[in-house]
């Protein structure tokens, strides 16, 4: 699978092929569970209206996760075995990965308001979160500090390997503490306790936002090449210097 | 109260839902825009700068 991807010539050829029908997919199927968790699913018995925040809420939460494992992931492959695509892609998950760590922060704020008293709770699952979201900044921040390219990425793939540990304690911090947040309703033991009816458009809704990360992860990853591209093109024609070069590192901005 | 204006008032939860699903649009939204903006721009400064070389 990675193979096929080896070369980044290869890469471009395929990813422009694929990412009109993954936009276009995202497009869709976001558009179908919004309008399956606003208008179809049913209020909640004891939460009321106020459910519907769930269903922007802990999809967010599961591609926090996802997107970190992505990352990590990346970063080992860049690491050991110094694939030059593992690299770009860890780079393009980690503004991605700290834009839905932030929605599913801000949602979770807006829901624990009105349904626990408090926007928040320094509990093990609220704080372990805010760790990822910081985890994301520390890995941008850190790539992006460096003059050499290769030292920031290196540096940034050992930052986001040791923060792997962050994502258990995410996982199982509402069964290993005694937390205000709920804990685990759909990925247990013995099936989901939540009803079908508010289930599957939580399930769409977290298919979309897959989508979109999928299909932005492309879009950042060919960024990234051409960028790469045409920072080669102007270094080795210097009389070309006169235009702005490209920023040394693709990572958010 | 219309259906419409019912359903808008969520209940009485208005002040929580609608920011919540404006917070993950914007946010969301707002990262999707930046990369494609990104990307249009480095595909045409490649393009320049390909063109420049023949």
């Amino acid at each position: 699978m990675l193979s096929r991807f080896a070369n980044p010539a290869r890469f471009m050829r395929l990813s422009g092929a694929v990412l009109p029908f993954l936009a276009g997919s995202t497009i869709i199927v976001l558009a179908v569970g919004l309008y399956l968790a606003l208008a179809v699913a049913p209020p909640d018995y004891q939460q009321g209206e106020s459910v519907r925040i769930m269903f922007v809420h802990v999809p967010a939460a599961w591609m926090a996760l996802l997107v970190y494992l992505v990352m990590a992931v990346a970063s080992l492959v860049a690491l050991v075995w110094r694939h030059p695509l593992a690299e770009i892609a860890a780079q393009a998950a980690a503004p991605l990965g700290a834009a839905f760590t932030l929605v599913c922060l801000v949602t979770g704020s807006l829901w624990g308001r009105p349904m626990w008293g408090t926007w928040w709770a320094w509990d093990a699952r609220m704080t372990s979160v805010l760790v990822l979201f910081f985890l994301y900044l520390g890995y941008i921040a850190l790539v992006n500090a460096f003059d050499d390219m290769s030292r920031g990425a290196r540096a940034g793939s050992v930052l986001a390997l040791v923060g792997v540990v962050n994502l258990p304690i995410i996982k199982f911090s509402v069964d290993w503490w005694n937390t205000l947040h709920q804990a685990e309703s759909v990925f247990r033991a013995g099936g989901p306790t939540i009803d079908s009816s508010m289930l599957w458009p939580l399930l769409v809704m977290a298919v979309g936002y897959l989508l979109l990360f999928k299909t932005l992860l492309l879009v950042r990853m060919r960024t990234a090449l051409n960028e790469r591209k045409a920072r080669a093109l102007m270094l080795a024609a210097p009389r070309r210097r006169a235009a702005p070069p490209p920023r040394a590192t693709p990572v958010l901005r | 109260m219309s259906g419409f204006a019912a359903w808008a008032a969520m209940g009485g939860y208005a002040v929580f839902v609608w920011p919540a699903y404006g917070v993950a649009l914007v946010v969301l939204g707002g990262i999707a825009v930046q990369s494609w903006l990104r990307y249009r721009a480095s595909r045409r400064e490649l393009g320049r700068l390909q063109a420049d070389d023949r």
